[in-house]
């Protein structure tokens, strides 16, 4: 009797609790949504809490005429497509020779790369490299330097090693298949809810990347979106890029005010479209991810 | 090694054989291997312009050997202890609040019995890891603007004054952390929620047969099976305890905040990249570098002698 009592009290509380943090968690986009649309004059004076007011697209038309920002997603686009197959394959080629058993220096370099986890040349020694190379200021340079995480590449070699039965090995073998044979016919097929998962996490770090360019990229036309997000955003240049004359200078921040919300839809709903999609994986991959090397 | 040689065959022979045998595996891993070599172990060797004077004629190989002459520079520069102080206060006050939540999140949310529930929030906690540090530092930026910033119309809402949040100091670590929870517990509680569903459930039918209420499974079942994996991502967090993220601090730091926002690593980018001096930037870089794998280390062994659990 009494234990079920101090069960209920604990349900009610849970869920109470459950309710506030799905409010914390949604609440704050559906305020930027609904301040992308909304009157920037309404969203200044703090009456745009739960409803859009006075409903426009303006934003939207004035963000669709920015050209730093159409470059912007067409360069994040070529970043994110690109950057994410050879993030993919380069991770399988290290992943599959790691999780063939009979291949002798396994070990070796399964210390090789996870050695690399724990220290880095840093900035500098990077930066001199990137540059020594000729890459600096180029696609390049956000294409290749971090081109392979060993974590991920680990979570492709676990499922590789725990998910496929190896008797399939053996079976391919006996069928006169060689390793490459095995890995295009059976390995890869069989691999997909893994390839899923780690390329969503590939695909997210390369579209949400600002720091490469950041590091790297002089030229304003190679820029990533999340580029120009920062300087719109947070260094504010919208205002100065905007304003021609004194005047004009009340309509211009009212004008920035609405495109900031609406620059911020336009930059995160590619990843928030995709990850409700690859997300019944997500708990598979985390206990894929076993640390241990 | 014993077995090699009572075998009689030596290391040279027996790669030989396995080349011979796997070769098409050597294919598949060179170009990885040579990718390392250059993008990893070659910036490793770079590490040593933070004992140099780098002169770009002469190469990081060629330039002169200084010692420990910017080492030196960087413990005798004034802003050195607030460097330190605010690394290490963000990321312990990161740690204090933003390692426990997921956990408890992760319990609480195994035992909601609704369904439905259960999923929408698990899905809708996802959902802000998928943004990026910019829009995330954007949304804090206007959310805690003086003008129309939504926090100021809460806080006028309840009579009180409107505050630039970020142009204040002492609210620039808070806002650091808790943003970073908001961010990050979802995708944190992951972990622990699958290895919460690998939990026995006769643990379960056996407490409640002993009249245990949900708290007390939770203490006495719940948490000891997930031990290992918290302890595990505990030590991993530790090594990590001086990288601040950049990302992010780099895009909230402001001239007002500067005091309470001048982390190492935004140090590193300011001196390296904006002033140029590589080989004083270098040192910097390894100095905290140095620090993380100490703390990594002695989190390992601590871990290993009191609670038996250990990463290496």
């Amino acid at each position: 009797m009494k234990r079920s009592y101090s069960d209920k009290i604990f349900d009610i509380v849970n869920i109470g609790i459950m309710i506030v943090l799905l409010i914390v968690f949604v609440w704050p986009l559906w305020f930027v949504f609904i301040a992308s649309i909304s009157e920037p004059n309404a969203v200044l004076r703090g009456e745009v809490l739960l409803f859009p007011k006075q409903i426009n697209f303006k934003g939207y038309e004035r963000i669709l005429s920015y050209q730093m920002i159409l470059k912007g997603y067409a360069n994040s686009v070529f970043y994110t497509v690109v950057g994410t197959i050879l993030n993919m394959v380069m991770s399988i080629l290290l992943a599959y020779p790691l999780s063939y058993r009979s291949f002798g220096p396994r070990k070796f370099f399964n210390w090789f790369f996870i050695a690399t986890m724990y220290f880095s040349g840093g900035l500098i020694p990077m930066y001199l490299l990137v540059r020594g190379l000729g890459i600096l200021d180029t696609r390049w340079a956000i294409l290749i330097p971090g081109m392979v995480s060993v974590y991920n590449a680990l979570i492709i070699k676990n499922f590789f090693m725990n998910s496929i039965p190896q008797e399939l090995q053996e079976a391919a073998t006996l069928d006169g298949a060689n390793a490459a044979q095995y890995l295009w016919r059976v390995v890869l097929p069989l691999s997909k809810p893994v390839f899923a998962v780690v390329g969503l996490y590939y695909m997210v770090g390369n579209w949400n990347n600002y720091t490469k360019a950041l590091y790297y990229i002089y030229n304003e036309d190679l820029y990533p979106l999340q580029s120009v997000l920062r300087q719109l955003l947070i260094s504010s240049k919208l205002v100065h890029d905007l304003v021609m004359t004194a005047e004009e200078m009340a309509e211009a921040i009212e004008q920035a005010q609405l495109m900031q919300y609406g620059v911020i839809v336009v930059a995160a709903l590619p990843m928030l479209c995709v990850y409700p999609f690859v997300q019944k994986y997500f708990v598979k991959g985390a206990m894929l991810g076993a640390l241990k090397g | 090694m014993v077995r090699t040689n009572t075998k009689k065959v030596s290391l040279l022979e027996r790669i030989k054989i396995d080349i011979r045998k796997h070769w098409i595996l050597y294919v598949m891993l060179m170009p990885v291997v040579i990718y390392f070599i250059i993008f990893e172990y070659y910036p490793v060797y770079g590490l040593t312009l933070a004992f140099k004077k780098y002169n770009a004629k002469l190469g990081i190989g060629g330039s002169p050997w200084v010692g420990f002459k910017h080492f030196a520079r960087l413990f005798k520069l004034h802003s050195f202890p607030t460097m330190i102080r605010n690394t290490l206060e963000m990321s312990l006050y990161s740690l204090v609040v933003g390692f426990p939540i997921p956990i408890v999140f992760a319990l609480m949310l195994n035992y909601v019995e609704n369904k439905k529930l259960k999923k929408t929030v698990q899905m809708v906690s996802y959902a802000p890891h998928f943004l990026s540090t910019v829009v995330v530092c954007s949304m804090i930026t206007m959310f805690c603007s003086k003008d129309g910033g939504v926090f100021n119309v809460f806080r006028n809402l309840i009579g009180m004054e409107s505050v630039s949040f970020l142009s204040v100091p002492e609210w620039f670590k808070d806002i650091y952390t808790w943003s970073g929870v908001w961010q990050g517990m979802g995708w944190s509680a992951i972990i622990y929620i699958s290895a919460l569903a690998g939990v026995d459930p006769t643990l379960h039918e056996a407490a409640i047969v002993d009249g245990a209420t949900k708290i007390q499974r939770m203490w006495h079942v719940d948490l000891p099976s997930i031990k290992s994996t918290i302890v595990m991502l505990l030590i991993m967090r530790m090594g990590s305890i001086m990288s601040v993220g950049f990302e992010k601090v780099y895009l909230l730091q402001n001239s007002l905040n500067y005091q309470e926002s001048l982390i190492i690593s935004t140090y590193v980018y300011e001196v390296g990249l904006l002033n140029g001096d590589y080989s004083y930037s270098t040192a910097v870089g390894l100095f905290n570098n140095i620090i993380n794998l100490s703390l990594l280390i002695a989190t390992n062994v601590f871990s290993k002698k009191v609670l038996d659990e250990s990463l290496f």
